[in-house]
């Protein structure tokens, strides 16, 4: 099962090192890790999601990371209410006769589009995974020739 | 940032040295080299702290560990960069797993080679992260006392551990007017929680409706200084308890409601407890797979209870039903001072009493080889189980474990989760120089012996009179045994056809020395134990002892091969 996890970390050299370790020692599986300053220079957020079988290994994973010394808090989001964020470019193949069916399919996500020459566009889109993952589906079939993606981040609402 | 003026210039070398003097660091184990050159050069002429060179690196640290290990104080460790830190690793690692406060200081090539391949250069911050409870490198001299404040704080206190500190060369050499402001900066670390009355109350209800009550007595007892407490505990209640490795001597071997040790080389009687009872309290143990190796069927018919100071060890290993994150101390003095709850254990402790005698640790004399049981068994008696016992790992360890009559707390010293050859020597001189009045006995195997036996040069350097009893069986026993036991009899790499002539190794070392191999009279040369002098005592078993009961791994605890029961009509498993 996929789970969001969110922490607040003491912003300190190698706090990130530390981090992943843990999350490397016991054997999970990272499908994307963020992190930034934020508005105070001591702090870190990160989130980072990650697959496991049981909801037990979160719950272990949140405590051993919780060890640490500069970890502040740590928080599975999954379950709570919660706004999630991610930004993905592509770069789709798109020869000008095919460009205005492209368009036309990814035109209901509301994607940018930020660059543009004869043989492609690249496009960007913000949003959940799970719509992020859609447009990825829709743009596959006329040949992704470049793809970057920045990981979820986010945290509870209200 | 606060600043304070100093007196005169002084060097980031000095500055650590006085940071140690004033927490109160007497002893120092350490081994010099290029990049530590400007803090030699500072020891050198300090006055107030002891330092202690070793012969390897990995043997300051077993040092600083048996010293932490049998005070309760801080071990301090000075290694050199790169290879002096790579040589100290194994004693951090084993430090980070059984919970020993060390503070390790590494040398590091000045900043403008760090990250280029410099000489004598390794990445010991990254290396030893995994294996710290937290380490440092040190950028800027004037946050020396600050840092080393923090670093001999969070070894010792809330669950203790190794912390390290990387000083490069030019921040040890830099000399400073003013420091950085001293005080600990460690807004997020928690040193511990305390129970509350409500769970401590939880636990004593289950107790009320509990039967067949067992406690697991745990490294915690000896590390949170609760033993006193503890046995109160024990007393007021009257329930039995098993113990680990780590928590030997918690609960004198004599006691009636001592079960001994639990696990794969455990008594019938305790590892039978943790399967029958129907309510098991650890007190200060993870859980290690050496005291449940099936935990999918430990407990499995009983209530769990649990306190421990590490939020990430309760619920780690088996399903708790009574997690509680606790100072152990805080715990057990509030759970004896709460209303006592009404319990009957009567008919439980007459079912492990008749355990006790039914398969207790035995052995047969032989004529023609010494048993190491006996040889243990001996200086139980000789040293009135009050000796500091050390041991290093393997066959001896187990045997030492099973045999010696522990009564105080900090009595055994070993390396009990790491499990790592060569601790015992260079542990044992660590814990001689903490308890200089306390008889030090280290029982080492063969191989062993031979990992760290070059620290035996301290024992005549220092005056450190610790008794090295060697139980040569002339292989590698605990792999023998088990490639003899599962591996269909093949003993690869395990037995050693050629080994040194170890009395004169020992007369080399200038240390007294004898080689025992008549069982019958083993009981008057053993004598020579209680003597207040350095010595190398060889003791020449079979090469076919076996360690015995035991659990083979992944079974659970009634499962166990090898045991011998008083009463000859019971079955007997000679597996």
């Amino acid at each position: 099962m996929r789970r969001m996890i969110i922490a607040k970390l003491h912003n300190v050299t190698g706090i990130m090192n530390r981090f992943t370790a843990v999350l490397n020692r016991r054997q999970v599986n990272i499908l994307s890790i963020t992190a930034g300053v934020t508005e105070s220079q001591d702090l870190t957020h990160t989130t980072f999601v990650i697959e496991v079988d049981h909801l037990d290994e979160v719950e272990q994973i949140i405590k051993q990371l919780n060890r640490l010394i500069d970890v502040i808090e740590v928080a599975d989001i999954t379950d709570l209410p919660h706004v999630e964020r991610e930004v993905v470019l592509i770069k789709v193949s798109a020869p000008p006769t095919i460009r205005a069916e492209i368009f036309t399919m990814i035109e209901p996500f509301r994607v940018n589009v930020v660059d543009v020459n004869l043989e492609n566009v690249t496009i960007q889109l913000t949003g959940d995974s799970a719509k992020i993952e859609a447009l990825i589906d829709v743009v596959s079939p006329y040949g992704i020739l470049n793809m970057a993606r920045t990981g979820s981040a986010g945290f509870e609402r209200g | 940032m606060k600043k304070i003026k100093l007196e005169k210039p002084t060097s980031g070398s000095q500055l650590v040295l006085q940071t140690l003097k004033e927490l109160g660091v007497e002893i120092i184990f350490g081994y010099p080299g290029g990049a530590m050159l400007p803090l030699y050069d500072a020891i050198h002429n300090f006055e107030g702290i002891q330092h202690i060179l070793a012969r390897h690196e990995q043997g300051a640290t077993h040092e600083a560990e048996g010293y932490a290990k049998s005070s309760g104080k801080v071990g301090v460790v000075v290694v050199t960069s790169g290879p002096g830190a790579t040589n100290a690793v194994t004693g951090i690692a084993d430090a980070y797993l059984d919970s020993v406060p060390l503070l390790v200081f590494t040398g590091q090539v000045g900043p403008l080679s760090i990250g280029k391949d410099a000489f004598q250069e390794a990445d010991t911050v990254g290396i030893t992260a995994p294996i710290t409870k937290y380490n440092y490198q040190i950028r800027e001299t004037a946050d020396i006392p600050r840092i080393v404040t923090e670093a001999y704080y969070l070894a010792r206190t809330g669950r203790p551990g190794p912390v390290e500190i990387d000083l490069p060369k030019d921040v040890s050499t830099l000399e400073v007017t003013e420091i950085n402001d001293p005080s600990l900066n460690l807004p997020h670390y928690h040193e511990s929680e305390k129970a509350t009355d409500e769970q401590l109350q939880e636990l004593l209800t289950e107790l009320s409706v509990s039967k067949k009550p067992v406690i697991i007595a745990g490294g915690g007892i000896n590390y949170s200084g609760s033993v006193d407490i503890f046995r109160a505990f024990v007393e007021k209640y009257q329930i039995p308890v098993v113990s680990t490795l780590l928590g030997l001597g918690t609960l004198p071997i004599s006691h009636e409601l001592q079960l001994g040790m639990a696990g794969m080389h455990g008594s019938y009687a305790a590892n039978m407890a943790l399967v029958e009872a129907d309510y098991i309290i650890n007190l200060g143990s993870r859980f290690d797979d050496r005291v449940v190796s099936n935990p999918a069927k430990v407990a499995k018919n009983a209530v769990v209870a649990h306190i421990d100071i590490d939020a990430a060890e309760l619920g780690k290993i088996v399903k708790t039903d009574i997690p509680i994150l606790s100072d152990l101390k805080a715990a057990l003095s509030r759970l004896l001072q709460l209303n006592k709850v009404r319990t009957d254990f009567n008919d439980w402790i007459k079912t492990v009493t008749k355990n006790k005698e039914k398969a207790p640790f035995t052995y047969e004399p032989q004529n023609h080889d010494i048993r190491p049981q006996e040889t243990i068994k001996l200086i139980g008696e000789y040293t009135q189980g009050d000796a500091i016992i050390v041991t290093d790992v393997g066959q001896h360890q187990m045997w030492v474990a099973q045999y010696y009559p522990y009564k105080n707390a900090r009595q055994l010293i070993t390396s009990g989760g790491m499990g790592t050859m060569g601790f015992g020597i260079p542990a044992a001189i660590g814990a001689k120089l903490a308890q200089p009045n306390k008889n030090v006995i280290v029982f080492v195997g063969d191989g062993g012996f031979q990992m760290t036996n070059q620290e035996l040069a301290l024992l005549n350097g220092y005056g450190i009179a610790i008794k090295v009893v060697l139980i040569n069986n002339h292989s590698l026993g605990m792999v023998r045994q088990w490639q003899e036991s599962f591996y269909e009899e093949r003993r690869s790499q395990s037995v050693f056809d050629v080994e040194p002539n170890f009395q004169l190794l020992a007369e080399a070392y200038g240390i007294k020395h004898v080689k025992l191999d008549n069982p019958k009279t083993l009981a008057d040369d053993l004598k020579i134990i209680t003597e207040d002098e350095p010595m190398l005592i060889e003791v020449l078993i079979s090469k076919s002892e076996h360690v015995l009961p035991m659990i083979p791994a992944g079974l659970h605890s009634d499962e166990m091969i090898g045991l011998h029961f008083t009463d000859e009509n019971e079955e007997v498993d000679n597996a």
